[in-house]
């Protein structure tokens, strides 16, 4: 399994999509699409990660890469199949700022790795909080760039406080990456280094939920 | 100023030239902080050249920076290309929706004048002001953001992407004509009595692009830009790595590198020592909480990780220090480059 998962890095990597599809097809006899995604595409995803935090990979290629996969699981395992994740209603948006690219990743990786959740794209704080509330999303994804941007997730917990909201906060970005005490100062629940981390994390909420917490 | 002092311009130049002198040279790029101290919106304060040149003369007495910033903000830039500016109240304005909304939009640019281009007017007549203030003796660190990292704000990171794996010719038509208008306005700053040009190129950084993709794209881009920019330039990877590619930067033709607190300053300073400059590398964003015991201990760790010989400037890792970094953590900063980073640097490891 390890080789194929290696392979699998390796192909991402280079955006060799043939190899890729020849990669899953090897597999693909033998095992239903929601175990070559968690067994085989899911690891690929997660090493190209720690890769990019150890600075032995490029954004770039996690975007292209991103992609390339969501590609290939929406061929394996199409939005509305009933294989796919039994999870709560989740979204990402990036607050604030215009630069989408970190949530564009996230999203391509979760939905690379089974999860379905709703594209908020770019929305200011009131914005973000009605539409989540609208939406009963259980699970908010914020991605930002600039700081400041960052400071305002502050207040997206304390209006869902206000309104009684569970709602659960996983913050991603740049800011959060140089000081990783900052995710607690805007009273997130989680951060994600990188995007596959953010598949972990939303994976242990989700066995929570499950568990009835 | 005592006898055997140098100033900030014959400290800078010093260290630059690889030689040791009388201290380490402190760049604090506190490009916000002046609207505080002239008690001014930051909207209000970026509106007036003078309000500029008067924070920015403020901020170099206050704290003894060794250079003053002629930077207004990054999207002064894309200002000029006709896109937009959001102002926020605690931090630096920020650009809006990308202008360049399709890749045939790309086919139809026009290079902006940056001889009558109003936002940049304000740039060169905060420069003119400054320069007759700090004459010779303090240098004024101009910015120009490369050719090829301007595209992230005119078109938005995931369409640059895109367009720099699929679309070569778009490609390299955008990188063109920002090439251009970066040699103008870069060199229209040097004119206005800017020193030196910080050559900020943070998509070229291993954070972003592999060194395989930089030596086809941002590495000659680089060389070819700099090589036309008339006076002194920096590259700054605006916390990005740059380890894999430092040897290549080193190639580019630049004077120093502005790196990130995610990578060793000590190994840094190896690969470049008496090749370029190396600026850094405290980390801006985590300075907001610092107190002023932490903040003299990192830059105590920087000085005895890169300031022997020479060739090094303490430096935030960002290029732009946030709004909430207090005065408190600044003065920290300040006085801890005056009492370690006297040449010849003692390694007192207390």
């Amino acid at each position: 399994m390890e080789n194929i998962v290696s392979l699998l890095e390796k192909a991402l990597l280079s955006l060799d999509k043939q190899r890729l599809n020849d990669l899953i097809s090897k597999v693909n006899v033998k095992e239903s699409s929601i175990d070559i995604i968690e067994k085989y595409l899911v690891p690929a995803l997660e090493k190209i990660g720690i890769g990019w935090q150890k600075g032995s990979v490029a954004l770039s290629q996690i975007y292209m890469s991103g992609r390339i996969c969501e590609e290939i699981v929406e061929k394996i395992l199409p939005a509305k199949s009933p294989d796919r994740k039994n999870q709560p209603t989740m979204a990402i948006a990036v607050l604030e700022d215009y630069h989408l690219l970190g949530k564009r990743i996230v999203y391509s990786v979760l939905r690379s790795s089974g999860f379905e959740l709703i594209d908020y794209g770019r929305k200011n704080v009131n914005d973000l909080i009605n539409h989540a509330i609208e939406d009963n999303v259980m699970i908010l994804l914020i991605s930002t760039l600039m700081l400041p941007s960052a400071l305002r997730i502050k207040e997206v917990r304390k209006k869902f406080n206000q309104l009684n909201k569970n709602i659960k906060i996983i913050v991603g970005g740049a800011p959060f990456i140089f000081d990783t005490e900052l995710w607690k100062e805007v009273d997130a629940d989680a951060m994600g280094i990188n995007a596959s981390e953010s598949v972990k994390l939303i994976s242990n909420i989700v066995g929570g939920y499950k568990n009835g917490k | 100023m005592e006898n055997n002092k140098m100033t900030p311009l014959q400290r800078v130049f010093k260290t630059l030239s690889h030689q040791e002198p009388d201290q380490v040279p402190l760049f604090l790029n506190l490009t916000m902080h002046g609207a505080k101290e002239l008690d001014m919106s930051i909207k209000k304060y970026f509106s007036s050249a003078k309000y500029v040149a008067d924070g920015q003369i403020r901020m170099q007495k206050k704290f003894k920076n060794d250079c003053v910033n002629n930077f207004f903000y990054a999207p002064v830039e894309i200002e000029a290309w006709g896109g937009e500016v959001i102002y926020v109240d605690n931090g630096p304005p920020n650009s809006g929706e990308p202008f360049i909304k399709s890749f045939n939009d790309i086919k139809s640019l026009k290079l902006p004048d940056v001889k009558t281009t109003p936002c940049l007017q304000k740039v060169f007549e905060a420069t003119h002001i400054i320069k007759e203030h700090v004459k010779d003796e303090i240098p004024i660190i101009g910015v120009a953001i490369s050719p090829f990292s301007l595209p992230v704000m005119q078109m938005g990171f995931e369409n640059y992407i895109q367009l720099m794996y699929e679309h070569p010719d778009l490609f390299n038509q955008l990188i063109n004509i920002n090439k251009e208008f970066c040699i103008n306005y870069a060199n229209a700053q040097l004119n206005a009595g800017a020193t030196a040009i910080c050559y900020f190129d943070p998509v070229s950084s291993s954070t972003i692009i592999t060194r395989e993709i930089y030596l086809k794209t941002g590495f000659k881009i680089a060389s070819e830009t700099i090589s036309k920019i008339n006076g002194p330039t920096a590259t700054h990877m605006a916390s990005g790595r740059c380890i894999s590619i430092l040897d290549d930067i080193c190639k580019t033709g630049t004077g120093g590198i502005g790196v990130s607190t995610l990578e060793s300053l000590s190994e840094i300073k190896a690969i470049c020592k008496g090749r370029i400059s190396v600026l850094g590398n405290l980390n801006g964003i985590e300075m907001r909480r610092w107190d002023a015991a932490y903040a003299e201990k990192m830059v105590k760790s920087a000085i005895f990780d890169a300031a022997e010989g020479g060739g090094f400037i303490v430096s935030d890792n960002h290029g732009e220090i946030p709004w909430d970094v207090s005065d408190e953590v600044l003065f920290a900063i300040s006085d801890a480059v005056q009492k370690w980073g006297k040449y010849p640097i003692i390694k007192n490891l207390q």
